[in-house]
């Protein structure tokens, strides 16, 4: 009791201090809370319903939220907001939707508008450090990334995309419409579509990514906007901007894609979910080492939710426990989650507000589970003209090798030598077994590259490509060129066998029958690794103005002022030429001899 | 002639609008991020909402990995007072913020797919707020992320485009940046009324820097008005007198200067709110309007019931 009073007291003091109009908002709170408790009697929640209560007609939006806190084995804190609307309704034929309750009116009329099926779009700040960190629930690679399918019934796709990456900068205050066809691609293989549908045509899917676009309260704040509640209740209430940015990692992205609405999949209805993904790091956040950790200190109040909290019962202990416990298998490994439903009054208890104290028992982590798949890029080369992109591709399966997919879209000022392409694993050469190469065109199209690779086991495979520099048009630099041009992300999907199939522990207890294959839960899952953005040089005019300046003048004033100068006092005089001496001795030796002289 | 009689004691506007420029980049340039986030705070306070303004920055201060306290810009020294804020929506950032998108925005000559928050929707009822920061090496010009520069006739030129097309009512133009009060020489429309930070030959100084940020954070002239208009609330009867007199040479080192001859009303009657606030002006009137009547016959109502009061 004691322990839990003092966090209790240390979550306070803090936040106290931060938010002087911490009573005010305590009390606010709480009105909130008997407010919404009578509006959660007609929503249906996802989870099990109690039988006694009498079947309620059935929404035809449900929204959804959950919290995963996951402790990663760097002693970082790992938090994934996931909140999902789903939506029973015809975007594209039929009436007009007019009506909208949970679903964001600003994305539903871009939806209907630019006949969308489906649309991705993601902003970070920080790369995800798969080797500390392991795998994310959603990967993202850093700056914008935003990639849609169109639905087929589009005749101008280019048209649309242009527009929707506009409407998309006005809604998210990014500055989206600075893709254009310079960075936007036609990936043919990497990006199926991750809904229902059999539209696989690469022409209306349009992907592009803006690595140098930054992450900040500004793109937050209508994210939020679009959740049912904003930031007024649910979880996103403990979304603060000021403690979501002091982190490593920070992800917020937006899905939208069409479902089955049950497990027959008669008909589908449209999901939008929106997640955020924040590493919080051991340091920054103030707590030097693993000690008591408490997190989140604040008085929660919550609509529709759960928290879930992946338990590793030797490395830390929660308090307060819970007896829910679930089992799942995400990215192919099996692990314990214990779960806090905010929607059971039960989990509070006698207080309103729920503390989560985390505890780390001993000092070092055990072996974390190495991840199976781990990309690298880097720019080698020395001197502004060429240089060469080094792509690295980590298969760390002990005896499985599994083909994955590498996706290259490189910016046009960087000209690729595709004849110097190599790939090499182990030392030798490895042959791709598809290759899908888009040459650029100057200031129209980019490069894109996309080879299906076969990456044998327990090795590295490295991608080698050389490129030259161009010279940009003096109006299209940057106003900072010398901070360097990014080169987005490669994309590396695969599908890659399980963890959980390989153990082989588990199946000693099974009856015979089960265990021959080994197909237990899932052989394997697909995964997404993003590499690092790269940031090249190019060779960039010197615009600084004094040393232009004097350049300017010097030349103008020595070349006009020395001309002129020149022609006003120079004469020219006619003057006989003395003969030189040895002309004179032999004319004297002529004289002598009677010859004429020279 | 009654209509034009009745401008001149009262405002006569019904919307307000507000353009809000940070012009420099660059982490040193923090203070011009921070000035400009100080009037977007103080014009958000008092009432115009985000879908009324139109905020420029041209660098991120807030999320720069330089900043020790992230998603934070302070106005003051001891970080009291975080402008920056939960609620922020910037409208223009990054490259976008260049002379040519200042313009457009301005005359309204913005590409078709241009979203609505990106757009001035001025009318002639409009009083516009325009806020300009930013370093000028010398008198005549404002410069743009250290690549471009915007000069005092171009921008003269601009206001006498938005008034020929009937862009706005009344137009407060405020600019801190060295040599403020030439780039305010040249206007020549009605109805424009414009503050600066300094005279012509005189710098404009920042106001103090932060030893745990390192750079500093505001410019003088706009911390005083930020002090000012924290005092100023939306029923507040403050005049444009009073914004003259903030910042005087004690505590500006600069002179700041203004410019009202263009305007119609005397400076006096003009309140504060009018141009930072939005105050909605309701009318009410007595008489039932009939809508089903043809739309010239209710027109000549209203117009009847507007001319007698």
């Amino acid at each position: 009791l004691w322990k839990f009073m003092s966090a209790f007291q240390q979550c306070l003091s803090p936040w106290k201090f931060q938010h002087p109009l911490s009573q005010q908002q305590f009390a606010e709170e709480e009105r909130q809370w008997e407010a919404t408790e009578v509006k959660e009697a007609d929503r249906v929640p996802d989870t099990m319903q109690t039988p006694d209560v009498p079947p309620l007609t059935p929404a035809k939006d449900q929204f959804q939220e959950e919290l995963v806190i996951r402790p990663l084995h760097s002693g970082d804190i790992y938090a994934s907001f996931q909140f999902r609307t789903m939506w029973d309704t015809d975007f594209l034929r039929g009436s007009k939707v007019s009506h909208y309750r949970l679903f964001p009116k600003s994305l539903g009329q871009v939806i209907s508008k630019f006949s969308v099926r489906e649309l991705h779009i993601s902003f970070t700040q920080g790369y995800w450090r798969t080797m500390q960190w392991g795998q994310p629930f959603l990967p993202s690679p850093p700056g914008a990334e935003l990639w849609v399918w169109f639905q087929d019934t589009v005749t101008d796709v280019d048209g649309a995309w242009k527009e929707l990456t506009n409407v998309l900068s006005g809604i998210f205050c990014a500055s989206l419409n600075f893709i254009d066809s310079t960075n936007t691609v036609q990936p043919s293989a990497s990006f199926k579509p991750l809904g229902l549908g059999n539209v696989t045509d690469q022409r209306f899917l349009r992907y592009a990514v803006l690595p140098r676009e930054i992450v900040c309260t500004e793109n937050l704040t209508p994210w939020k906007k679009l959740l049912p509640c904003g930031s007024k209740a649910g979880l996103a209430v403990l979304m603060k901007s000021e403690k979501l940015f002091h982190s490593s990692f920070h992800s917020q992205a937006l899905h939208f894609r069409p479902v089955c609405q049950d497990w027959k999949c008669k008909s589908t209805v449209w999901e939008l979910r929106q997640t955020l993904n924040v590493v919080f790091d051991l340091h920054t956040s103030g707590q030097g080492k693993r000690g008591e950790r408490s997190l989140k200190c604040y008085s929660m109040v919550i609509m529709q939710a759960c928290v879930v909290f992946p338990l590793q019962g030797e490395l830390f202990e929660l308090s307060p426990t819970t007896p829910l416990l679930s089992q799942a298998v995400v990215l192919g490994d099996r692990r314990t989650y214990s779960v806090y439903d905010l929607t059971n009054q039960a989990t509070f208890g006698q207080t309103r507000s729920l503390n989560m104290l985390l505890r780390w028992r001993a000092a070092e982590s055990g072996d974390m589970l190495r991840p199976l798949l781990h990309g690298e890029r880097y720019v080698a080369g020395y001197g502004l003209q060429t240089g060469e992109i080094h792509t690295l591709m980590y298969n760390n399966h002990p005896y499985r090798a599994f083909p994955v997919l590498l996706l290259d879209t490189v910016p046009w000022y960087l000209r690729l030598y595709i004849h110097t392409l190599t790939v090499t694993s182990k030392g030798r050469d490895n042959k791709p077994s598809y290759i899908h190469y888009q040459p650029s065109k100057d200031r129209l199209r980019p490069h894109l590259l996309e080879m299906l690779v076969q990456l044998p086991p327990n090795s590295v495979t490295e991608v080698t490509m050389q490129f030259e520099r161009a010279l940009l048009k003096w109006t299209e630099y940057t106003p900072d060129p010398n901070h360097g041009f990014y080169v987005g992300s490669s994309v590396i999907s695969a599908l890659v066998p399980s963890v959980v199939a390989m153990d082989t522990n588990s199946t000693r207890e099974c009856p015979l029958f089960s265990s021959f294959f080994p197909c237990k839960e899932e052989s394997s899952y697909f995964m997404r690794v993003y590499t690092e953005p790269l940031l090249v040089n190019l060779p960039t005019p010197d615009f600084s103005m004094p040393y232009n300046v004097i350049c300017l003048t010097c030349t103008v004033v020595a070349v006009g002022y020395g001309s002129l100068y020149n022609l006003l006092t120079r004469t020219f005089q006619v003057e006989e030429p003395s003969p030189g001496l040895a002309k004179r001795l032999a004319n004297i030796i002529r004289r002598l001899r009677g010859v004429p002289l020279l | 002639m009654q209509a034009k009689a009745g401008q001149f004691f009262s405002s006569g506007h019904t919307n307000n609008w507000a353009v809000l420029v940070c012009t420099s980049r660059f982490w040193f340039n923090y203070r011009h991020v921070a000035n400009t986030l100080s009037v977007y705070r103080s014009v958000k306070r008092l009432g115009i909402p985000d879908s009324h303004i139109v905020l420029m920055l041209a660098d991120d201060m807030a999320c720069n990995h330089r900043n020790p306290k992230p998603a934070t810009v302070f106005s003051h020294k001891n970080m009291e007072l975080n402008v920056y804020g939960d609620d922020v929506e910037v409208d223009y950032r990054g490259y976008e913020v260049t002379v040519e998108n200042f313009l457009r925005v301005l005359t309204g000559r913005l590409p078709p797919s241009t979203p609505r928050s990106k757009r001035l929707l001025s009318d002639d009822h409009s009083n516009i707020l325009i806020y300009l920061t930013g370093t000028s090496r010398w008198n005549g010009f404002l410069k743009f992320q250290d690549s471009e520069e915007i000069s005092n006739v171009e921008l003269a030129d601009a206001f006498e485009q938005m008034w020929t097309k009937r862009r706005y009512n009344e137009l407060l133009f405020i600019i801190d940046t060295c040599q403020g009060a030439s780039m305010y020489e040249r206007f020549y429309s009605p109805n424009l009324m414009a503050l600066a930070s300094s005279q012509v030959g005189e710098d404009s100084l920042s106001h103090q820097p932060d030893l745990a940020i390192g750079v500093h954070l505001m410019d003088r002239y706009t911390f005083y008005l930020l002090e000012f208009l924290e005092d100023i609330h939306p029923a507040s009867t403050a005049n444009m007198n009073d914004l003259f007199k903030v910042c005087p040479k004690s505590q500006c080192v600069s002179t700041p200067g203004h410019r009202t001859d263009l305007f119609l009303r005397d400076p006096g009657n003009v309140l504060i709110t009018d141009f930072f606030g939005s105050v909605r002006k309701v009318e009410i009137t007595m008489e039932t309007i009939n809508l089903t009547a043809p739309m010239v016959f209710s027109i000549e109502i209203i117009i009847k019931n507007y001319c007698n009061q």
